[in-house]
């Protein structure tokens, strides 16, 4: 894996009951975010980095309440603000693992400045954001990744205003890793939040969360367990396009757009799009990301996992190098800058 | 205090004429070079022992067309041979470098004043884009100047006509002509310009060159011509002994900063978002990475201050800077800062407003929203500088009541003090307190929302700390555990002990100083920027034997403890403010005071004489 970072464990090793705070949890029961807390705390020790390392950080809206859950170091700041919090923590304390969690109105309504900023800027920062589609936490009304035509509390007639998809957001702000998750599948969601923290750069990951009680059932067409192979496809790097309860499927490059073909019939593995992650191109990445069920397959899994100087290094660099080239800052010479002159 | 601007009868010879005060202006297009003529100017008189003190006076930000009103720039500056605290009220000498400038800035020339035009610009199209029917240089209007035509342009390009510059590059050297004539005028050397030119075009030795042929042309210009009957000299003043050098307000704001991130041992980290006239301390901490300085040039106003609070947490030194309207931008993240009770500053370069108002003129108009510009009970810390020099010491204060305090702190400069300069008294570092950040450390006594008896700080923990593991928000916290709470009792509590720990800042305020009569007559009160016109004004009261005094306040919230005492020794008391009396209200409001107000929002300081003529209104 050319992104991964690699991190000797240190210290005891820690388990999953070592990241559950004294904190009562209290989401709704049901809440897909249960199973991503669950995931989280049973990721945490297979990092290897120590506990006081670590650091979640969120906005506002149900999933920003993770970090209370968190037995880490956490802030659970201001509306869509997490990613500012985080750059900075982050950029002048590299050496810490810094986390950011976040929901669909979070990221990408009232912080969808931040989100594309943080992104371009390469932050080493995980982002895992629990789309929902919905607000929850205000009981119910639209948000931006709400379907065109959605009624909500807000919306009696129908939303009139097209969602955002996050995954093509995130590689329009130039992401370096951009990939997605299901709320249900704990081991690949463990898996995707893993490759979150090997990669060196920002790492955004879309989690399809299911809110039962504004939302429920909103991701269940491809999700549910009986039609998922059906209905979404795994993508693995180095692997074929290929998707289908009998492995039939596949996904192939016709022109600029992908098609989804049967298997046989003269088309074969050999006519399928080859999943590579590490393209520099995005372009592949960003047709992936608008594949929509029933036309597609929706794909999860890691859509691109690209490596760049990340800011916080570039920044130490440029003070390493003016160490290195001007000398450590001495007050008084800056003190005398310019002309001076002395008063007997 | 000045003679130049007196009628007096101009003898055949040059004669030097010894001055106590003299005020420059220069004025030209926002392309004519007139800030760094003014700021040459400033410096060599400053190496030349005097006492001085400047004000630049920008156009908006965009360039104006040339030759046109809304292009003209202008550079004031006072220098003298006693210490001095304002950039003058009104010019002795106005260089005009063309017909606008001229039309803008005449109206502050005192008659008999000093008037430098630069008559090659006067032709028939800039005549007309300034709005003069006839030619004020033949009309006679300015018969009541003392008029100096000089054709700069045709002087300066005759001079340079050898130096291999192009047209373009030759005119753009007419600013160091107009320099070269004011520095004889005033007994200047020119040794200052000429090593500064050095430094600033020697990679490109031809237009070097042709700057300083142009600086030295026009000083033989006025040393050869029979044109000016006279020549100046502002002998040195006698300011406190020591190392100097001349230093804007933001320059010192950004050198308080750095010093408080040495005297603290933590990074400083700035997040900002660029805006008039705030960018400068934004482009001074940039270049300062060998002192491990962080500068985030954010994607917005809320981005600067988040990140800021983020490398808080972190254990850095936070500081956010902006202007007036980044201040109501970052309301929501300052109300954060006070909830998770972290070190925070916040610079306001305070501009002329509402909204986006008058990005380069300056204004008081921010103070209630520092104060209370957000929502809930959310108090803070407020410092303002009252000259240049002293946003060094206020920036240091900001942060060691930040950091002592784990309290958001803002520090309120404006435009006058950011952009104005003067002599700084260079400090020895080694006599500055240092700034403890006393970190948390101990997981057996750690509780995150625990304070310290005396200040009522909560610990400051920082990640990386092991066995320190905790949440901080900003939802409302339990006392001591800072758990989430909703409790009543407990929410009444917290609010007062926010207060109650900022109120306790006035531990660590200084009490207010008066310059004069401690008690009886009137007392003249300031806060920040109007603090050398209400010295000089009231300086200038008492030598006439009026019974006034002033003290200005540095410390804006809490106020200083003996302030109340102090207001009900007098018999009345004066607040000057560029707004409509905001620390007026809060004075009225704390001490039951019925303080009069002398108010003005123009974009502009107030002059001594404006100070002056209400003082002599209220006590005669």
């Amino acid at each position: 894996m050319v992104t991964a970072k690699r991190r000797e464990p240190i210290g005891p090793s820690l388990s999953r009951k070592d990241f559950v705070s004294d904190q009562e949890v209290r989401w709704c029961p049901g809440c897909g975010d249960y199973s991503i807390l669950a995931q989280t705390q049973k990721v945490m020790p297979e990092l290897g980095i120590p506990r006081e390392n670590i650091v979640f950080i969120s906005g506002i809206g149900c999933s920003s309440r993770l970090p209370y859950y968190m037995n880490t170091y956490g802030f659970h700041s201001i509306h869509g603000r997490a990613p500012t919090i985080a750059s900075g923590l982050k950029s002048s304390r590299p050496e810490l693992s810094v986390w950011v969690v976040t929901g669909d109105g979070d990221a990408l309504s009232i912080g969808g400045n931040h989100i594309l900023h943080v992104l371009r800027r390469n932050v080493d920062l995980q982002i895992v954001l629990h789309n929902n589609e919905i607000y929850g936490l205000t009981k119910g009304q639209y948000s931006p990744t709400s379907e065109l035509g959605k009624r909500t509390k807000s919306s009696p007639y129908g939303t009139i205003d097209r969602p955002l998809r996050p995954l093509s957001v995130a590689i329009g702000a130039e992401a370096t890793f951009v990939a997605r998750s299901i709320d249900a599948d704990a081991h690949h969601l463990q898996r995707m939040l893993e490759r979150a923290y090997q990669h060196h750069g920002a790492a955004f990951v879309e989690v399809y969360q299911n809110c039962n009680i504004f939302n429920d059932g909103a991701f269940a067409e491809f999700t549910a367990k009986e039609v998922r192979a059906d209905r979404m496809i795994m993508l693995e790097h180095g692997q074929p396009m290929i998707f289908g309860k009998q492995q039939d499927r596949g996904l192939r490059l016709n022109g600029m757009k992908i098609e989804v073909v049967q298997l046989g019939n003269g088309i074969t593995e050999a006519d399928l799009v080859v999943h590579d992650e590490t393209l520099d191109d995005p372009t592949i990445a960003f047709l992936l990301s608008r594949m929509d069920y029933p036309e597609y397959p929706v794909p999860i899994g890691v859509l691109r996992a690209v490596q760049r100087p990340t800011y916080e290094d570039l920044m130490a660099q440029q003070i390493q190098h003016a160490i290195e080239t001007e000398g450590e800052g001495a007050l008084k010479e800056i003190f005398l800058e310019g002309d001076t002159w002395t008063v007997e | 205090m000045t003679t130049l601007t007196k009628e007096s009868e101009q003898p055949e010879h040059p004669e030097v004429l010894e001055l106590d005060r003299v005020t420059i202006r220069f004025a030209g297009d926002s392309g004519d070079g007139m800030q760094l003529a003014g700021t040459q100017f400033t410096k060599t008189s400053a190496v030349a022992g005097n006492d001085i003190s400047t004000f630049p006076d920008i156009p908006a930000e965009i360039r104006a067309p040339q030759g046109s009103l809304p292009g003209v720039s202008g550079f004031q500056v006072s220098f003298s041979s006693h210490e001095i605290y304002t950039p003058g009220d009104a010019p002795d000498v106005l260089v005009a470098m063309n017909p606008a400038a001229l039309k803008t800035n005449l109206p502050d020339l005192p008659r008999g004043g000093i008037l430098i035009v630069n008559e090659d610009e006067f032709n028939e199209t800039n005549l007309k884009k300034a709005g003069y029917a006839t030619n004020p240089l033949d009309d006679g209007s300015l018969r009541s100047y003392r008029l100096y035509h000089v054709p700069i342009s045709t002087l300066n390009a005759r001079a340079l006509e050898d130096s291999g510059l192009t047209a373009v590059q030759i005119d753009r050297c007419k600013n160091m002509f107009s320099l070269g004539l004011t520095f004889w005028m005033f007994s200047r050397p020119l040794d200052t310009t000429l090593r500064w030119i050095d430094d600033k075009f020697g990679k490109n030795k031809a237009v070097a060159e042709g700057n300083k042929t142009a600086l030295k042309a026009g000083y033989h210009f006025g040393e050869t011509t029979e044109m000016f009957a006279t020549h100046y000299h502002v002998p040195k003043a006698k300011l406190k002994p020591g190392l100097y050098r001349n230093i804007t307000g933001n320059e010192a704001t950004a050198l308080g900063f750095l010093t408080a991130s040495k005297l603290a041992g933590r990074p400083l980290f700035y997040g900002s978002y660029p805006i008039t006239p705030a960018s400068d301390v934004l482009h001074e901490l940039a270049r300062f990475k060998r002192f491990g300085v962080r500068t985030f040039q954010a994607e917005d106003e809320i981005a600067a201050v988040g990140a800021a609070i983020g490398a808080s947490f972190g254990g850095a030194l936070g500081l956010t800077g902006t202007s007036g309207p980044g201040l109501a931008l970052k309301s929501e993240a300052i109300g954060l800062a006070v909830m998770v009770e972290l070190p925070l500053v916040i610079m306001d370069v305070q501009r002329a407003g509402p909204s986006t108002g008058m990005p380069t003129k300056t204004e008081q108009g921010d103070l209630l929203q520092a104060m209370f510009g957000r929502n809930g009970e959310s108090p803070v810390a407020i410092v303002a500088p009252a000259t240049a020099s002293d946003c060094f010491q206020m920036a240091v204060e900001a942060f060691r009541i930040a950091v002592k305090y784990r309290t958001p702190v803002i520090f309120l400069s404006d435009g006058y003090l950011g952009m104005g300069s003067e002599p700084w008294l260079v400090p020895d570092i080694e006599t500055l307190p240092k700034i403890d950040p006393d970190f948390a450390t101990d997981p057996a006594t750690f509780k995150p929302y625990a304070r310290d008896p005396q200040t009522l700080a909560r610990p400051w923990a920082v990640p990386g700390t092991p066995d320190l593991e905790h949440r901080i928000g900003g939802l409302e916290k339990a006392d001591i555990t800072g758990n989430v709470s909703y409790d009543a009792a407990n929410h009444d509590k917290m609010v007062r002990l926010r207060a109650e720990k900022v109120a306790r800042i006035v531990q660590d305020v200084p009490d207010l100083e008066v310059d004069g009569d401690e008690s009886g007559g009137l007392l003249v009160l300031g806060w920040g920027s109007t603090y050398g016109v209400i010295t000089t004004a009231v300086q200038r009261a008492r030598a006439q034997g009026k019974k006034v005094s002033a003290a200005h306040l540095r410390y804006l919230n809490p106020l200083p403890a003996n302030l109340g005492d102090l207001l009900k020794r007098y018999d009345r008391v004066l607040m000057p403010e560029i707004n409509l009396g905001q620390m007026r209200l809060l004075v009225r409001g704390h001490y039951l005071v019925d303080a009069i107000g002398l108010n003005k929002v123009s974009g502009r300081p107030f002059t001594i004489a404006e100070i002056e003529s209400k003082i002599a209104e209220l006590v005669g």
